[in-house]
């Protein structure tokens, strides 16, 4: 059984493309080869800056040799049916079998397709695959018109046994497939010629290429929190930057240099911004003071210096960056400080924030507003919201965030400090645009709260007013996610509010075209996003949506979870099968006979012990359910739902509910009336799935 | 390996003597303010069509918001771009480059070069590629771009494009940290004069014009005029009445493009121009440069009736 062994090698590839090409190469030559009959034990893929190699192993050295028969005609079918099968089947006509059949003689091809050498299929496959490649963007070079991400420059492709190995013949858009790879682009430079995987990747370690990107990961996440913990001090972790890095350097070496100590002033996220996104460095931290007092470094190559002139050239432009922020966060506390950051609210008068929404200036005191209107709702102070509201996206005028805009709000709470805000309005500058994503931690403090649901309210309220709802995959400003935004702060913290007064508000009173009823319904979809990865199905959001006051997230959800915790006893799940039998009848009746059993049964008719008993347990339930449900405590409520299984259960066990009495059947459907009405408290559970 | 240079225009002559020796014609600045040596017509226009190209040359170039009255160590409103051209681009293109940095004094044995992903894009251009910025210890050298596309054209065959920020570049073989200490020719010359001799006054006063002076009210006329000789030029008849000749007049046309755009980086320094209208007016300068691109393609050294 032979190995494969594929190397593209190329100029840089962009280190974001790495994983998923080297995956992609992966899945698409062995989806070709099995395809093509050729199965293998197992694959797998790597990528460097240069290269993308796949290896391949326990190949069939053929594909199988297939039989195929297909049946055709009768045999004496017209001329031109025949003809046209043996067109398809590319046989002629002494090769048919004639076989006997239900409906007479039938013609019969047996096509035989002998098995076809490896290499004949994966230069095939290799080929298509190149040609194809699904780089997220490409690029022609020189005059030729082949893609790649960026110029392609060989293709090594072989196979090999015990017996030794063979390049495998093929040639697309004028690369002809070889048996050699280069290594390290500095350290040693000039081609190689390699016999099998396990060779290719001991040369290439020997060449200064580590070809697994994890084993370059790690090394250099060892070798980095090494350097930082010998001088007891914490590499801060980022995983993101650890990748990237790692796509970026063939062979790593880690280096730690200092930072100027005139920048060590500078808030630690603007020190770590700055440092990972112009220079890729990781942060090294003090964990006494918390302050970020070194960086880390990954170069490419060793040195006969071990890295001096490298890491004396890496410091002197990360203080170049460095004086570069610093001089932004001076200017920016100037204008906190002396000016309270008017300056920076007026200009935000020139920004646009969306054409047909007007100016970030126009936004913030729309927010500033409702922040206001919301405060006492959320229990935070109506005035300290309203200050919080009018600064809080002040920053985005600051020459930090213009140079940082992932830095928003951080540099608010800074800001905010330096004008001498109370501290409530700083917290509020950096949380109220969180929650961001689905993961990212809530804000509880209630003057936070107030500002984050007014910016996400007014975000939906006003793309909905222009039309600009999100279709299919299509959400360019986010609104699904400011809508998760908005459950998530009411259900984390436990906020009873009715939705729709907060979009009405919103909207400040301009409703014609139905915006708050669609808006909620968008919630409740988005709700049942959020929910179902708690395990809580669709249909029991269903069954909840049906009962009032249906625009309180917590409310619903608290239903929501109850119904599904009830689902998940046997007694639960019974109950709404008794349930759903006693509606159908009901309704059927209630159909057929045009009148509504809602009158309440008179225990007097009850003849059977069966239907005693469910009186007994609905008077008892009834009154129970209710008190729980007073005391919003569903999970009690639905609990005493659950004891009315065994009594409805032995009810239809026992009782015809069609009696040939009409007395009695009224009754008895009226009983039924009342076990919907006492069943359908917590959640309209008729609604349920199963 | 060569000896280090000692002063910025040592580097600069021999970036033009290594490219001269791969071939390039050393062609001497463009004539007209510009943002970046891409702006330069045997840029711009020489890499549509389907002709071989192979030139290198100085651009002094123009960004006005980047003016620090000369106090910035490295950021000026005017510096100079080295800008290499090649069509098609060389198979081993990359490494004709690391051959450039190797000649102005930069070890490869000591030094972590590295090509990081950076797309390039000129909204003004309607042109795009995909490349590296080179790094040299973490410093950005050089931007290095396969062009894809220009004024909507596709570039067929492709060019390589390289850009060295020179300033930068030198300060960094030099070792100097502030750019006006830089020495512009031999330090031990009679007359030695460092970059701030021969650039700190102009930074200063461009940068008081740049953001104080220039008068918008002109500069607003200027964009029009441009605008409007650009389109009446390509309007012209291609065959003059003359000389009986057909002369397309593309160049003179997009001297107006790279005149609109000068101006409205001066506007934009000026702060008159709006986040809104930011986009209208890249939006009309990319028009133009579309226009001169379309009308390039038409002439003789744009490749037409070479094809076949």
């Amino acid at each position: 059984m032979p190995d494969l062994l594929i190397e593209l090698f190329s100029e840089e590839i962009p280190a974001r493309m790495q994983a998923k090409a080297s995956d992609d190469l992966r899945r698409l030559v062995t989806d070709g080869l099995v395809e093509a009959g050729l199965t293998y034990a197992s694959a797998a893929a790597f990528a460097t800056p240069r290269r993308l190699a796949l290896t391949v192993e326990g190949l069939l050295a053929q594909s199988p040799a297939v039989q195929e028969e297909r049946k055709g005609p009768r045999t004496d079918a017209p001329e031109k049916a025949v003809e046209g099968f043996l067109r398809s089947a590319g046989l002629t006509a002494d090769q048919l079998e004639r076989r006997a059949d239900k409906k007479g003689e039938v013609f019969f091809a047996v096509i035989n397709r002998p098995g076809r050498d490896a290499a004949e299929i994966v230069a095939e496959v290799l080929a298509e695959v190149i040609r194809k490649f699904p780089w997220p963007k490409s690029m022609r070079w020189g005059t030729g018109s082949l893609r790649w991400v960026r110029p392609l420059q060989s293709v090594l492709c072989i196979l090999s046994d015990d017996g030794g190995h063979a390049v495998v013949p093929m040639e697309v858009e004028g690369f002809v497939a070889g048996d050699t790879t280069e290594g390290h682009r500095f350290m040693v430079p000039g081609r190689f010629a390699v016999t099998g995987f396990e060779d290719y990747a001991a040369k290439l370690k020997r060449a200064f290429v580590v070809l697994d990107p994890a084993e370059r990961a790690e090394a250099i996440w060892h070798d980095a929190t090494q350097l930082a913990f010998a001088q007891g001090l914490e590499l801060v972790k980022d995983k993101g930057l650890l990748h990237e890095v790692a796509g970026l350097v063939e062979w790593p070496v880690v280096l730690m240099g200092e930072i100027n100590k005139d920048f060590l002033g500078l808030p630690a996220e603007v020190l770590q911004t700055s440092m990972k996104e112009h220079q890729k460095f990781f942060s090294v931290r003090d964990p006494k003071s918390g302050q970020i007092v070194r960086f880390v470094t990954v170069a490419n190559r060793e040195t006969a210096d071990n890295g001096a002139t490298i890491l004396a050239g890496n410091q002197k432009v990360l203080s170049a960056r460095l004086a570069d922020a610093k001089f932004f966060w001076q200017n920016d506390l100037r204008v906190a400080a002396e000016a309270k950051m008017e300056p920076w609210l007026d200009s935000l008068a020139n920004v646009t924030f969306h054409n047909k929404l007007g100016s970030e200036k126009e936004r913030i005191d729309r927010i500033t507003a409702l922040s206001r209107e919301i405060a006492p709702i959320v229990g935070a102070d109506a005035d300290l919201a309203e200050q919080a509201a009018r600064v809080a996206k002040a920053d985005l005028a600051s020459e930090m965030v213009y140079e940082f805009p992932e830095l928003q709000g951080v540099m608010g709470r800074y800001y905010s400090d330096a004008a001498g805000l109370p501290s409530e309005v700083a917290l509020a500058c950096a949380e109220h645009r969180s929650p961001l994503g689905p993961s990212d931690e809530v804000p509880t403090a209630p003057t936070s709260v107030a500002v984050a649901l007014a910016d996400k309210i007014d975000t939906l309220t006003g793309f909905w007013t222009i039309g600009e709802k999100p279709t299919g995959s299509k959400d360019p400003f986010a609104l699904r996610r400011a809508a998760l935004g908005v459950i998530r702060l009411v259900l984390s913290n436990d906020q009873r509010l009715s939705l729709l007064d907060l979009v009405a508000k919103g909207l400040a009173g301009d409703d014609d075209l139905g915006i708050s009823r669609d808006l909620l319904s968008f919630f409740h979809d988005r709700l049942k996003v959020y929910l179902r990865d708690d395990g809580i199905r669709h249909d029991v959001i269903d069954a909840c949506l049906a009962m009032p006051g249906s625009d309180d997230l917590t409310l619903l959800a608290m239903r929501a979870r109850a119904v599904a915790s009830f689902l998940q006893t046997d007694d639960g799940k019974n109950l709404v099968q008794g349930f759903k039998r006693a509606n159908n009848i009901l309704r059927q009746a209630e159909e057929a006979d045009g009148v509504a059993y809602e009158y309440g049964p008179d225990r007097k008719f009850a003849e059977d012990p069966a239907e005693i008993a469910l009186f007994d347990a609905l008077d008892l339930a009834d009154g129970a359910i209710s008190s729980a449900i007073e005391a919003e405590d569903f999970a009690s409520a639905m609990g005493i739902m659950a004891s009315l299984r065994q009594p409805i259960d032995a009810f239809f066990e026992a009782v015809q509910v069609n009696a040939e009495n009409a007395v009695v059947r009224r009754n008895r459907l009226n009983l039924l009336h009342r076990i919907r009405t006492v069943c359908t408290q917590v959640a309209d559970i008729g609604q349920l799935e199963g | 390996m060569a000896e280090r240079p000692r002063s910025f225009q040592e580097i600069l002559l021999t970036l033009q003597t290594y490219w001269a020796g791969q071939g390039c014609a050393v062609l001497q600045p463009y004539d007209m303010e510009v943002g970046a040596g891409t702006f330069h017509p045997s840029t711009t226009l020489r890499s549509l069509g389907l002709r071989d190209w192979a030139v290198a040359y100085v651009q002094p170039s123009r960004r006005p918001t980047d003016g620090r009255y000369g106090e910035n160590p490295n950021r000026l409103q005017h510096y100079y771009q080295f800008q290499v051209l090649m069509k098609p681009s060389p198979p081993d293109f990359q490494h004709l480059y690391l051959g450039s940095l190797q000649a102005i004094g930069i070890d490869m044995d000591l030094h972590d070069i590295r090509f990081v992903e950076d797309d390039w894009e000129s909204p003004t251009l309607g042109a795009w590629g995909l490349g590296w910025e080179v790094w040299c210890d973490g410093m950005e050298v050089s931007q290095f771009t396969y062009f894809q596309q220009v004024g909507g054209h596709d570039c067929k065959p492709v060019s390589g494009e390289l850009t060295y920020g020179l300033e930068r570049l030198a300060m960094y073989v030099l070792g100097v940290d502030h750019v006006m200490d830089m020495p512009f020719n031999n330090p031990q010359s009679p007359r030695a004069l460092s970059y701030g001799d021969v650039f700190r006054q102009t930074e200063q006063e461009y940068s008081r014009w740049n953001f104080d002076l220039a008068d918008t009210d002109i500069l607003l006329q200027h964009f029009v005029d441009a605008e409007t000789e650009c389109a009446r030029i390509l309007d012209a008849p291609a065959d003059d009445p003359k000389t009986g000749k057909r002369i397309i007049m593309v160049h003179p046309a997009y001297d107006q493009c790279i005149k609109a755009s000068h101006v409205f980086n001066l506007l934009d320094a000026r702060g008159v121009i709006s986040v809104t209208e930011r986009q209208a007016y890249i939006g009309r300068v990319r028009a133009l440069a579309k226009m001169c691109a379309d009308a390039f393609v038409q002439t003789e050294a744009g490749g037409a009736g070479a094809a076949a």
